[in-house]
C-alpha cells in the first residue's frame, strides 16, 4: 500500500488537484453545520455592530448557554440510540431544588451537596432507564411522565418557595472565573497560557491521528488543507482565550464543558460503549444479534442523561443563585433542537457530540444576538423554530442528494 | 392486431454516470407467461419501472407499445389505468388494515352518499379472494396472515383493478415450496382467463415450469428471448452470467473430524403463546469440517431453532442442552453464545444482519469490538486494516471499507455479514438462507466461502429453502417438520424426493 502512495504522489497534478478538491468538498459538506455557525456569528457581528464578539459578550455566551450545552451532550447520545428525553428540564429543576434543600435545610457542605445531587440525578436517570430498557415503554412516554413527575417533585421539595443565597463555592459553578493566578494584569496571562496549552494539545492530537492513519495506509486529507484547518481552529481558540483573558478569565462553566466534551467525545467516538450506541440506533435487531447488550446500553444512556441533567440543573441554579419551581422550563426543547440542528437523525444512528455543541452554540448566538438587537422574546421563539426546521430540512435534502436511504 | 400485448422498443435509460438499460427490447405475447431473468443489477427492475411509469415518459428513450398503441405513462396510476399492475418483491400492504381494506386501498367501494360501503367492500373482496383461492375472512388483518397469503392478497388487489398485464417481481422469493406451488398454479389459472404475466425470478426451476417465453437481460442489454421448448436452466445461466457455469456448486472434499457441537432435546415455545411448541425436542450434531444442512418448509421452525439456540433470541420456555467438544456450554445471551464460539448469520440481513447506515468497517467489527479495543477504546486504524483484509479475502465489491452497507448489492451485503461472523472467530457457524436474493455468480462465491470455513475445521450449519443448494454443498442433511427433526440423511442418500418426504412428515404423536 505504501508503494501505491508513492505512485499517487507521482501522478499528474490535475488528478491530484481533483482528488484534493473532492476531499475538501466532502469535508465542507460534513462540516456544513460549522459553516452555519460561522455564518450566524458573522451575521450578528455585523447586525450588532460588533457587540456580539466583545470580550464580555463572548464570556456571557459561554456562561449563558453552558447548561444547554451540557444537556445537548447527553441528549445527542439519547437521540443516537433512537430515543428522546423530554424530562431533562424538569429533572434540572428538581435537582436544583434538591441541592438547595441539602444546603439550606440539611446543612450539607457545598461539595457534598453537589456530589449527592449528581447521584440523585443518576438515580432519576436509572428510574427512567429501567422503564425504557427493561420494561420496554417508549422513551417518549416514560420521559413525558418524568417531565410531570419531576416538575411536581421539584415543587414538593421546594414547598412552593424559592431557595436563594447559595454559598460562593457553589455559585462559582455558574458564575465563577479562573483568573489572576499570576497576579492582576490588563490581559490575564494565566488564561492565555491555558489557551496556548489547548492549542498545542489540539495540534499534537491532530498530527498523531494523521500519522496513525498514514501508517495504516488510509486516505488522509491534503496536507495544505490539513494545515489550513489547524491554523484556523488554533486562531479561533487563541482569539477566544484572548477575549476571555481581557474580561474576567476562564469561566468555571467552560472548564466543566471542556472536560465533558473531551470525555464524551472520546466515549462516543472511540469507546466500545459509544460504538454500541451507534449500532443500536442504526439497527437495534442487528446490534442485538451481534451480541450488543442493548438493554444495558439503553439503561446507561438514561443514567448518564440523568447525571448530566443534574449537572445542568446545578450550573443553572448556581448562575441564578436561585432554585425555583419554574427553573429549567423548556430546556428539553433547546437541548433537543441543539442535537437536531447539529445533524442528529430522528431515526437514530447518526449524530455527534461536536455537532450538538455547535447546534447549541447556534441557538445560543441567535438568543444572544437577538437580545442585543432588542428583538422581543416572541420573535426569538419564532426564529429559533424556523432555524430548527430549516437546519433539518437542509440535512434531509443533503442526504437525499447524496443518495442515502 | 398483433399477438403481442406489449412491445418495449429500444428502451434506453441512463442514470448519472450509469447506463442502466441500453436498447432493451421486450415483446410479450397476449396471455403469455413471460419470465425475465438476469443477475442482480442487470436492469430487470429498472425495465419494469420504466414500463409501470415509475420512471415517467421522457426520462427514458424508446417506445412502449401496449395493446397496439404507443403509451406515455406519467406515473404508476397511468399504467394501472391501462391494466398494468406491478407487484413488488417487498409487498406494499398495510399490516394493520384488513384484507378488504388493503385490496380497495385508494380504490374504495363507495355507496350513494360518497362514504365507503363496508358491506359491499367485504363482499367484493370475498369474491376476489375466491378467485385467487385464498380462504380467509376479508376482515382479517394483514399482519395476521403469512407472506404466502399476503402475496395472494396483492394479486386479488391487482384483479380488482382489472389487470391485463401482471408484473411479479420475485414473487416466490419469500415463500415456501407449498405456497410457491399454489402461486404458480394461480398464475397459470389467470393465464387461462386471458391475463398476461411477466415474472422476474431467480428460481430457474419454477421459470422452466411455468414460463412460455424467457427473456434474459445482462448488463442492461437484452441477451436473448427463448421459447419454452428451448428453455434449459443451463442456457439461462449461461446467458445471465455470460459464461458457462459448469458447476453451480464448487467442489468440496470434506475432511470431517470429531464432533464439535451437539444439541440435545432442544425445545422452544412461541414467544407470545408460551403453550405452543415451535421447536420440539431437536437433537443435532455437527463435526469439525462438516457442512450440515437443515431442510424444512417455511414455518417448520428452522429459523426459530437457530435463533433460540443463539442467545435465546427467539421464543420462551427454552430448554435443552448444548455441548461443544463434549463439554456442556450455555448460550443464554447472544454475547454468551458468541463467547462460546457460535455465530448466526440471519436470513434477513437488512432487518437483522446489518446496520445499513454504517460503513463496511463498522459492520465487520460489530460483534468483535472487544478484540479491537484496549481499555475500552477501539483502535480505528486496526479496524480499518481488518476490514480491508476481509474486503479483499471475501471479494466485497465496494469502493472502500468506508462505503455504507445500505448501498451494496445483496451478495456483497451477505459477504459483509459473513465477514463479521468470521472475524468473531467462531467454531460453529449457523448460516440461515445464506444465498437468499443473491445472484448466481455471488452464490458461487458464498458457497466457496462456506467450503473454506469447513476446510478450516469449523462446523457449518446451513439452513435453506432451496433443496438443490443443500444437496449441492452439504455433507449431511437434517429434515425438520413442525419443529421436529424427522430424519437425517448423509449426502449420498439424500435427494429431493427423500427430503421432501421427510420435510412434510406429520408429527407421529
Amino acid at each position: 500500500m505504501t508503494d501505491k502512495d508513492k505512485t499517487l504522489t507521482a501522478e499528474r497534478p490535475a488528478t491530484r488537484i481533483a482528488a484534493s478538491l473532492s476531499h475538501i468538498v466532502a469535508d465542507l459538506g460534513k462540516n456544513g453545520i460549522f459553516l452555519a455557525l460561522i455564518a450566524v456569528v458573522v451575521l450578528f457581528q455585523i447586525l450588532t455592530v460588533g457587540i456580539l464578539l466583545r470580550p464580555q459578550n463572548i464570556s456571557n455566551l459561554i456562561v449563558q448557554n453552558g447548561y444547554i450545552l451540557i444537556l445537548a451532550i447527553g441528549m445527542v447520545m439519547v437521540i443516537v440510540a433512537g430515543h428522546i428525553d423530554l424530562s431533562v428540564g424538569s429533572v434540572a429543576a428538581f435537582i436544583g431544588a434538591v441541592s438547595g434543600v441539602l444546603i439550606r435545610d440539611a446543612g450539607f457542605d457545598w461539595w457534598l451537596a453537589i456530589v449527592v445531587s449528581l447521584l440523585v440525578g443518576a438515580l432519576v436517570g436509572a428510574w427512567q432507564g429501567f422503564w425504557i430498557a427493561y420494561v420496554g415503554i417508549p422513551a417518549f412516554i416514560v420521559t413525558l411522565a418524568g417531565m410531570l413527575i419531576f416538575r411536581g417533585l421539584a415543587l414538593v421539595v421546594l414547598g412552593n418557595t424559592n431557595i436563594g443565597s447559595f454559598p460562593d463555592q457553589y455559585r462559582a459553578l455558574g458564575n465563577g472565573f479562573l483568573t489572576d493566578l499570576f497576579g492582576e494584569f490588563e490581559v490575564d496571562p494565566f488564561t492565555l497560557i491555558i489557551g496556548v496549552v489547548a492549542i498545542v494539545a489540539y495540534v499534537v492530537q491532530q498530527f498523531r491521528t494523521r500519522s496513525g492513519r498514514q501508517s495504516y495506509a488510509q486516505d488522509v486529507e491534503p496536507f495544505a488543507w490539513f494545515i489550513g484547518k489547524i491554523v484556523l481552529i488554533s486562531v479561533a481558540i487563541f482569539a477566544i482565550s484572548w477575549a476571555l483573558a481581557s474580561f474576567k478569565g476562564i469561566p468555571i462553566t467552560l472548564i466543566v464543558l471542556a472536560v465533558l466534551v473531551l470525555f464524551y467525545g472520546i466515549l462516543t467516538n472511540r469507546s466500545v460503549f459509544g460504538r454500541h450506541i451507534y449500532a443500536i440506533g442504526g439497527n437495534r435487531h442487528a446490534a442485538e444479534l451481534s451480541g450488543v447488550k442493548t438493554k444495558k446500553v439503553d439503561f446507561f444512556i438514561f443514567v448518564n442523561m440523568g447525571f448530566l441533567a443534574a449537572l445542568a440543573g446545578l450550573v443553572f441554579t448556581a448562575r441564578l443563585n436561585l432554585a425555583g419551581p419554574k427553573a429549567g422550563d423548556g430546556f428539553e426543547l433547546e437541548a433537543i433542537s441543539a442535537a437536531f440542528i447539529g445533524g442528529a437523525a430522528v431515526q437514530g444512528g447518526v449524530g455527534t457530540i461536536a455537532g450538538a455543541i455547535i447546534g447549541g452554540l447556534i441557538i445560543g448566538v441567535l438568543n444572544n444576538g437577538m437580545s442585543i438587537l432588542g428583538i422581543g422574546i416572541e420573535w426569538q421563539q419564532a426564529v429559533k423554530g424556523l432555524v430548527l426546521l430549516l437546519a433539518v430540512a437542509f440535512d434531509v435534502y443533503n442526504k437525499r442528494r447524496a443518495g442515502g436511504r | 392486431m398483433t399477438t403481442n400485448i406489449l412491445e418495449m422498443r429500444s428502451i434506453t435509460k441512463t442514470f448519472p454516470g450509469v447506463k442502466a438499460l441500453q436498447n432493451v427490447t421486450l415483446e410479450v405475447a397476449r396471455a403469455d407467461i413471460h419470465a425475465i431473468c438476469g443477475e442482480n443489477g442487470a436492469g430487470k427492475s429498472t425495465l419494469m419501472k420504466v414500463l409501470s411509469g415509475v420512471y415517467p415518459h421522457g426520462t427514458y428513450d424508446g417506445d412502449i407499445v401496449f395493446e397496439d398503441e404507443v403509451v406515455e405513462f406519467r406515473d404508476i396510476r397511468d399504467s394501472e389505468a391501462r391494466g398494468i399492475v406491478i407487484i413488488h418483491q417487498e409487498l406494499a400492504l398495510s399490516p394493520y388494515l384488513s384484507i378488504a381494506e388493503n385490496i380497495f386501498l385508494n380504490n374504495e367501494v363507495k355507496g350513494g352518499s360518497g362514504l365507503i360501503d363496508w358491506n359491499k367492500t367485504n363482499q367484493e373482496a370475498a369474491k376476489l379472494l375466491a378467485r385467487v383461492g385464498l380462504r380467509e375472512n376479508p376482515t382479517t388483518k394483514i399482519m395476521d396472515i403469512g407472506v404466502g397469503k399476503q402475496q395472494l392478497v396483492e394479486i386479488a388487489k391487482a384483479l380488482s383493478k382489472r389487470v391485463k398485464l401482471l408484473i411479479l417481481d420475485e414473487p416466490t422469493a419469500a415463500l415456501n415450496d407449498e405456497d410457491s406451488a399454489h402461486l404458480l398454479d394461480l398464475i397459470l389459472h389467470l393465464k387461462e382467463q386471458g391475463i398476461t404475466s411477466i415474472i422476474i425470478s431467480h428460481k430457474l426451476n419454477e421459470i422452466k415450469k411455468i414460463a412460455d417465453t424467457v427473456t434474459v437481460i445482462r448488463d442492461g442489454k437484452t441477451i436473448e428471448t427463448i421459447a419454452k421448448a428451448d428453455v434449459t436452466e443451463d442456457r439461462i445461466i449461461k446467458d445471465m452470467v455470460g459464461r458457462d457455469l459448469e458447476h453451480r456448486y464448487p467442489d468440496h472434499t470434506p475432511h470431517i473430524g470429531d464432533e464439535i457441537l451437539r444439541v440435545e432435546n432442544w425445545t422452544a415455545h412461541h414467544p407470545q403463546d408460551p403453550n405452543r411448541v415451535v421447536v420440539d425436542n431437536v437433537n443435532i450434531n455437527v463435526r469439525r469440517g462438516e457442512i450440515v444442512g437443515i431442510a424444512g418448509l417455511m414455518g417448520a421452525g428452522r429459523t426459530e431453532f437457530a435463533m433460540s439456540l443463539f442467545g435465546r433470541s427467539y421464543g420462551s420456555r427454552i430448554s435443552g442442552k448444548v455441548f461443544k467438544n463434549g463439554v456442556e456450554i450455555k448460550t443464554r445471551t447472544v454475547s454468551e453464545a458468541i463467547a462460546n464460539g457460535l455465530a448466526y448469520a440471519t436470513e434477513d440481513r437488512k432487518t437483522f444482519g446489518l446496520n445499513l447506515i454504517e460503513d463496511i468497517k463498522r459492520n465487520v467489527s460489530m460483534s468483535s469490538l472487544g478484540k479491537l479495543a484496549k481499555f475500552g477504546l477501539v483502535n480505528d486504524n486496526e479496524e480499518f486494516k481488518i476490514a480491508n483484509e476481509y474486503r479483499s479475502s471475501m471479494n466485497i465489491k465496494a469502493p472502500s471499507v468506508m462505503a455504507k452497507t445500505g448501498k451494496l448489492s445483496g451478495g456483497n451485503q451477505q459477504k459483509v455479514v459473513l465477514s463479521k461472523w468470521i472475524y468473531s472467530d467462531p467454531d460453529v457457524l449457523i448460516l440461515d438462507e445464506p444465498t437468499r436474493g443473491i445472484d448466481v455468480g455471488a452464490k458461487y462465491e458464498i458457497y466457496t466461502i462456506i467450503n473454506r470455513l469447513a476446510a478450516a475445521g469449523k462446523g457449518v450449519i446451513v439452513i435453506s429453502s432451496e433443496l438443490p443448494e443443500l444437496l449441492g454443498i452439504c455433507d449431511r442433511i437434517y429434515a425438520l417438520s413442525e419443529g421436529t427433526i424427522t430424519g437425517e440423511l448423509p449426502i449420498a442418500e439424500a435427494n429431493p424426493e427423500s427430503l421432501i418426504k421427510l420435510m412434510t412428515m406429520e408429527k407421529s404423536s
